[in-house]
């Protein structure tokens, strides 16, 4: 009976299951495939036996991780460079939208936003191009100025003062009106009579952005403000690997680009997996953490 | 009339909020406007601040420069194919796989969807990756470009949410009393009702594509494969020598330093013009995708 019925309803959707093999095939071989080779991590790596045939070594290359001399100063930049771009990073597409939603002539706003969401669609690679060719000391017009106005032994792109404020600049530059999007969005579902009783109250435009904007604002930025400390380690590989240069190293090495030297340039295999899994944990106990505390404080939470 | 009845506080708020949208919107615009107008301008001139407003010398060397270059070209051919090639097969996976999420009377949906954001939170890693495609044979191929990374969970629960508020349940039934199938259904009633849809998630994928260059890092050893975004990195970031001697920086190849920058502000514009020139008619169609994604995370 039990069977039949299970029978019948794949027969039923035997087109649907037709229609999402593909999906699920890819899914199931290029990210389930990896997690289960995440044991690598607690395995040596044996070129005959394959991804997971080599002897189990346990928590051995997480101590090699843990004891080696790079790993106070990769844990410090890690945390450093992405706590300083989710901490001053984190509030500009809140305000952003606060401003936006103010334009009331719509073509305006229209321009506006289409400026805004522009730099978003540049690739890293263009972005950390144009910084490089700006900024240069040689070359550069920010620093030519730079040099006419008595900074001239800094080059922005190659000291260890500057690469994080550099950093966080060019991550605002370039997703803080994309970031906005989803403020606008919760701010359109307004209700248009609060304004209106506002503005009967006399309330100015300063009290509505305070009192009924902002307010409206909350969840999103609870919810958002949790998934970002949830990436508190993981400071996105692309960028901070291409604005690395020789000088900047000791403050611009995070875990991501370590992973990338020990793995793929060096290949130590099982050694990078266990830095790389390490680095995921720790991500994953900030996201517990930070939901946990959001849910006592304001009741919103992501689970 | 009306003037009259706006206050001064008012008036001190459009002030101030007019002041501050130029100051963004001139943050935003002037390094773009200063990119194009570099890239036809006297280098040393740029790099002396006597560049500001309007091109000066102006000369198209740097382009002529790229235009030669055999390097540029093939990435950027390499480019337009695995940006066509890659989202064509992003959408044929995704849009079926979204539409079969969408239907309630697909009784594994829930787990299924389970199975799919899972991946959003977790993955295998760079490592374990890096080593699953070498046992593929995949690395050093197009294939790379194409088929690993073919479905995107956040686009498919854009896709999934758009089907299930914009194709209502009656629509399916009516047109399977009429003999209609799932494969029918999808193909001619579906996919047409969704060309806002199509549109908003096709270009998120291009311009994904377009802009990837962890794929050829990672991955791609041969140099006939590699995309744009990567010839770009060793123009721009790498200061490697142009094919025949320019943009150096120095006097290799008897080339004037006063045109070396040139090439790099050049390419920056070539390889990003596409997407800009897109973009303007696109934007609504960004922002409309987001706007639906939100609806369920």
């Amino acid at each position: 009976m039990g069977t039949r019925m299970i029978f019948n309803a794949f027969k039923r959707d035997f087109q649907l299951w037709v229609m999402i093999f593909p999906a699920i095939a890819a899914i199931i071989i290029f990210n389930y495939i990896p997690m289960y080779g995440i044991q690598l991590a607690f395995r040596d790596f044996d070129f005959s036996k394959g991804l997971t045939g080599g002897e189990w070594r346990g928590l051995f290359y997480f101590k090699q991780f843990i004891d080696s001399f790079l790993f106070a100063d990769l844990m410090t930049n890690t945390f450093l460079i992405s706590f300083t771009a989710i901490i001053i990073g984190f509030p500009a597409p809140i305000i952003l939208a606060l401003v936006l939603n103010q334009i009331r002539r719509k073509r305006f706003k229209t321009l506006m936003q289409t400026t805004v969401y522009l730099p978003h669609f540049i690739s890293i690679i263009v972005l950390v191009g144009m910084m490089n060719v700006l900024l240069s000391p040689e070359t550069g017009i920010v620093g030519y100025f730079m040099k006419s106005i008595g900074f001239g032994d800094i080059n922005l792109l190659a000291s260890t003062s500057t690469f994080i404020p550099v950093n966080i600049v060019s991550d605002i530059w370039q997703h803080c009106g994309w970031n906005s999007i989803i403020y606008l969005a919760a701010l359109s579902t307004v209700d248009p009579q609060l304004y209106d009783s506002a503005k009967m109250d006399g309330a100015s435009r300063w009290q509505t952005i305070r009192y009924i904007d902002f307010p409206a604002l909350i969840p999103t930025i609870v919810i958002l403000f949790i998934l970002s400390m949830g990436n508190i380690l993981s400071t996105g590989f692309e960028k901070i690997f291409l604005m690395q240069n020789s000088l900047n190293l000791p403050v611009s090495e995070v875990i991501a680009t370590y992973v990338y030297k020990i793995g793929i340039v060096s290949n130590q295999f099982s050694y990078a997996s266990a830095i790389g899994l390490f680095n995921t944990l720790i991500n994953f106990i900030f996201l517990f953490a930070m939901n946990a505390i959001a849910k006592k404080a304001s009741n919103t939470s992501l689970f | 009339m009306l003037r009259n009845r706006v206050s001064s506080s008012e008036w001190g708020f459009r002030l101030v909020l007019f002041v501050i949208c130029a100051i963004i919107f001139l943050a935003i615009v002037y390094p773009l406007y200063f990119i194009i107008i570099a890239s036809i301008s006297d280098s040393t001139l740029v790099s002396t601040g006597k560049v500001l407003f309007l091109p000066r010398n102006i000369s198209f060397f740097g382009y002529d420069q790229i235009f030669q270059d055999n390097r540029i070209w093939n990435g950027y051919r390499n480019t337009v194919f695995y940006t066509f090639a890659g989202t064509l097969v992003n959408l044929l996976v995704t849009l079926p796989a979204a539409y079969v999420l969408s239907r309630r009377e697909f009784r594994a949906r829930r787990i299924i969807m389970l199975v799919f954001v899972i991946t959003m939170f977790f993955n295998g890693g760079l490592i374990p990756t890096y080593l699953l495609m070498k046992d593929l044979h995949m690395t050093n191929t197009i294939w790379m470009f194409i088929l690993p990374f073919c479905v995107n969970v956040f686009y498919l629960i854009i896709a999934r949410t758009f089907f299930e508020s914009s194709l209502p349940s009656e629509l399916y039934e009516a047109a399977a009393i009429d003999g209609c199938s799932h494969f029918g259904f999808f193909i001619k009633i579906a996919l047409p009702l969704s060309k806002a849809l199509i549109s908003v998630v096709g270009l998120y994928y291009l311009v994904g594509h377009w802009n990837d260059f962890f794929t050829g890092l990672i991955y791609i050893r041969d140099n006939n494969l590699q995309p744009l975004q990567i010839i770009l990195r060793d123009i721009l970031l790498s200061n490697q020598v142009f094919q025949n001697g320019a943009g150096s920086g120095g006097n290799a190849g008897g080339y004037a330093q006063k045109y070396a920058d040139q090439i790099k502000y050049g390419v920056i514009i070539v390889s990003t013009l596409p997407i800009l020139m897109l973009y303007p008619f696109l934007q609504k169609y960004f922002e409309k995708g987001v706007m639906i994604g939100s609806v369920k995370g």
